[in-house]
């Protein structure tokens, strides 16, 4: 391991990529900042939680600091909002930056007083000493950010009273959202815009056959058909005109039949893996020889749909050599990349602007839509095209969180202590995002008439890992085997859902340790704890315990409680879950309670929102969902095919946080998806008394789990 | 082919000329430039697109322009009194009630047709009314409150 060596030369956060501090901030004549993110608003909030780290660090309120749109002519490029890293990647750096560009403010603001550094007074921008005042906005000209930020000497001497970071500042983006004001790409007007729709086979993709147009020319408002090999598409000056041209075309349209779908997927996977990698290995003989039985369980997770409420959109135009594309896009750099590929143009000539979307939760259809639009927008001279996807396109054609096939299997000692534990998984790639690869990611690059390969998913590196996420317990085990089998062939495409592998792995591994607790008759906090030195990660577990009156629980027909714990990629947040369940003829989470540390809380209700969101979400991953597989294709196309939690099925959810101001700031958007799922489960089992290893815990499962008793 | 429709929207009259059968989500958003109206799922099930007609909650989606003619519309700019917040709204910016806000106008509208006939809500009458629209980012609780909150007339 070299991370010791290379964090020392690493430059904090985003700052690795882009040096400069111009790139960062700029002062405004109007007596705002401008502050430059390459991270984009999907609803976490983080927008404000970037706002409020640069105003802490500059010294002014958060009125006058103006958060850019990503855009990728102008903002930093940092890569994907994802993998809960904004805080860490952009926040780390803007924290710097401001911080830097406070001190050379100061500077000149003591030349211009003409009095020394240590007497000067800063509030919300404005300089005083011995009874004079100056500005930053006075101090500042174009060429004084115009430098590599210095972080250490920034950082340092500056007098610290946290007034804006660690304060539930309210969300920037809300007031424009709840007054129903044009906030969205779904919601962007151009002039002379027209309107696209795409038609795609009802299965997977095989090629056109054949494509009778005459229906959809024949109405009024449709200005054309665009085909490109098996890539159909239609413009009409009309939206609900593009859109009855697309039902018409769909209708016209003969497909190539897609090949068959494996049935019992997680069967496949253990056939298909092409590679095995070890990635834990520990090994204690002695402990190994104090082996008294051993304990084996299999787990499963379906594919999963990210199903956002708002299908995605997009919109493109070209002007001359030129295109400019609006996209909701988690990665508008990438995307770029891939379009400029896909589409055989230099990069220069294309620009990427973030517009918000609805949520999207991971890797949906938000860059497949981008190019959709752009190659509508080739055939629509300089006019602009707005794309939305309908329902059944982004069910049915946006990437699935991976289903995942998991073993797990453990030596007690006589006393009921693991001594050996082993874990296996089976999956896809967990990540086939564009710029990653030397073909484009995206959907419609597959189908033109000269057609790009599609790219495997891939999964990132350990230590945050992919499919892997999480597979290494934090436990203290003495003997440990963990190994990810890599499929690469993909039944269906697979790409990042919310906390990647760490979903299904910390549920197969929190529900194997609640199993090895009652195996050994112990309590299953108690269990945890015993295993566990970290201490961070106990107070997690002993502050949910505590809120939730776990000791205080009296059992009670059909019901039960649970317990999870994980921290996040084992770097990131620590979180601890505990649920209480009721059962009847389907499980019912009544109560979710939640402990958290992020280290320094930026902002404590955003990081609620972010937890609490998750747990939800989670709960609803884990009680309802399941991508269904038709023959040939996905069959789940419409909300009646693929239930989501509904409001009289949410659990009252109670969070702890436990703030840590002397530590780095970590994201919270995807620390509660693994703990909430096991918890759920172990809930169930304390319910039942059976043990449900296979996702989403439905009627049919619990039945089918019950005869098998 | 296209016809002319009278349209009291928000209170206001207004002309959309377009086929009959044009889901009025499509007429609000593009000929109206109501964006506040979203696009969801087109079948009426996400609640995403809901607008009050006559004071009941539709979803604009799958409600043709023909059926529409002559009655009163409602959609979430139209909610509060010119120039202000309704109540709800003002009840969910208190609560800090969305996280990404794509479902947020199709759920007020629930609420104002809710709190409409029913002033003083339980959580799980706010819940019931709430089941025709679907959230995705976890903020169930808070909208609810949010109701809640405006049942006891705390209107801070």
């Amino acid at each position: 391991m070299n991370t010791v060596t290379d964090s020392r030369l690493r430059r904090a956060g985003s700052l690795e990529k882009s040096p400069r501090l111009s790139q960062w901030l700029r002062l405004e004549c109007d007596g705002t900042v401008s502050v430059f993110s390459g991270k984009v608003e999907i609803g976490q909030g983080i927008l404000t939680a970037l706002a409020q780290i640069a105003a802490e660090e500059l010294g002014v309120t958060l009125e006058r600091v103006r958060m850019v749109a990503a855009d990728t002519s102008l903002s930093p490029d940092e890569g994907v909002t994802s993998g809960s890293l904004s805080i860490q990647d952009s926040g780390a750096a803007l924290r710097r930056a401001c911080a830097h560009a406070r001190a050379l403010l100061l500077e000149r603001a003591a030349e211009r007083l003409g009095v020394p550094l240590g007497v000067l007074e800063v509030e919300d921008g404005t300089v005083r000493a011995v009874g004079r005042s100056t500005s930053y906005w006075e101090c500042s000209d174009e060429r004084l950010f115009d430098r590599n930020v210095e972080e250490d000497a920034s950082l340092s001497g500056l007098p610290r009273g946290r007034r804006v970071v660690g304060v539930s500042s309210p969300r920037r983006d809300l007031p424009d959202k709840i007054a129903g004001r044009p906030r969205f790409v779904q919601d962007l007007v151009l002039p002379r815009m027209l309107h696209g729709r795409v038609i795609r086979p009802p299965h997977g993709f095989a090629g056109l056959d054949a494509l009778d147009d005459a229906k959809a020319n024949a109405i009024p408002g449709v200005v054309a058909i665009v085909r490109d090999g098996g890539f159909v598409g239609v413009l009409a000056e009309r939206e609900d005109a593009a859109i009855a041209a697309q039902r018409a075309l769909r209708s016209a349209a003969s497909w190539r039949a897609a090949p068959p779908l494996p049935q019992d997927i997680h069967s496949w996977l253990k056939e298909n893996a092409v590679d095995h990698r070890v990635i834990s290995e520990k090994s204690d003989a002695e402990a190994k020889s104090r082996e008294a039985r051993t304990l084996a369980a299999s787990y499963s997770k379906p594919y999963l749909s990210h199903a956002s409420i708002g299908p995605s959109c997009a919109l493109a135009q070209f002007e001359g050599d030129k295109l400019t594309v609006w996209s909701h896009s988690q990665g508008i750099f990438n995307l770029r990349h891939d379009l400029a590929m896909t589409l055989g143009m230099p990069e220069e000539a294309v620009i990427v602007r973030h517009a918000e979307g609805a949520g999207c939760y991971g890797h949906n259809g938000a860059d497949d839509v981008a190019l959709d639009a752009a190659l509508l927008a080739r055939a629509a001279g300089n006019r602009p095209v707005r794309v939305q996807w309908m329902r059944d396109d982004e069910f049915g054609w946006a990437p699935c969180g991976p289903a995942m096939a998991l073993e797990l299997r453990a030596a007690l000692d006589s006393r009921g202590n693991v001594v050996a534990w082993q874990h296996d998984l089976w999956s896809n790639g967990h990540s086939s995002r564009p710029g990653r690869s030397d073909q484009p990611a995206l959907l419609a690059a597959w189908h033109l008439a000269k057609p790009h390969d599609r790219p495997p998913a891939i999964n990132m590196p350990l230590p945050a890992g992919a499919a892997d996420r999480n597979a290494i317990p934090l436990y203290d085990f003495p003997n440990q085997r963990v190994v990810n089998h890599y499929v690469r062939e993909m039944p269906l495409r697979t790409s990042a859902l919310r906390s990647l592998g760490a979903y299904a792995n910390v549920f197969a591994i929190e529900s194997f340790m609640s199993e090895l607790a009652l195996a050994a008759g112990a309590d299953p906090v108690a269990y945890r704890l015993l295993h566990l030195s970290d201490p961070r990660a106990r107070t997690v577990i002993e502050a949910v315990s505590r809120r939730a009156d776990w000791s205080a629980w009296r059992p009670r027909e059909g019901h039960g409680h649970g317990i999870g714990f994980a921290r996040y990629k084992n770097l990131g947040a620590y979180c601890a879950a505990v649920a209480e369940v009721e059962v009847g003829h389907e499980v019912r989470v009544n109560r979710l309670t939640l402990a958290v540390d992020v280290g320094l809380v930026i902002n404590p209700d955003g990081v609620r929102n972010q937890i609490e969101g998750g747990a939800i979400q989670s709960t609803s991953w884990t009680l309802k969902e399941q991508v269904r597989l038709g023959e040939r294709g996905i069959a789940s196309l419409g909300w009646e095919d693929y239930p989501i939690l509904k409001f009289s099925e949410v659990p009252a959810v109670e969070i702890e946080l436990i703030d840590r101001p002397e530590l780095p700031a970590v994201g919270a958007g995807e620390a509660a998806q693994g703990p909430t799922a096991a918890a759920i489960a172990n809930a169930v089992e304390n319910a039942l008394g059976v043990r449900v290893r296979d996702l989403p815990l439905s009627p049919e499962r619990i039945i089918t789990a019950i005869e098998r008793q | 082919m296209s016809e002319r429709f009278r349209l009291t929207v928000n209170g206001a009259e207004s002309t959309v000329e377009a086929d009959p059968d044009t889901p009025l989500l499509y007429a609000l958003r593009n000929d109206l430039a109501l964006k506040g109206t979203r696009f969801g799922c087109g079948t009426g099930q996400c609640g995403a697109c809901f607008v009050l007609v006559d004071g009941h909650a539709v979803p604009a989606c799958d409600t043709p322009l023909w059926s529409v003619a002559g009655k009163s519309i409602t959609t979430v700019e139209g909610l509060g009194a010119p120039g202000a917040l309704h109540p709800i709204q003002q009840a969910f910016l208190a609560e800090q009630a969305a996280q990404c806000g794509y479902c947020t106008s199709g759920i007020l509208i629930s609420a104002a047709a809710l709190l409409a006939r029913n002033p003083t809500p339980t959580e799980s009458e706010v819940r019931a009314a709430f089941d025709r629209n679907l959230c995705r980012c976890g903020s169930h609780n808070r909208m609810v409150r949010a109701v809640l909150r405006v049942a006891a007339g705390d209107r801070t």
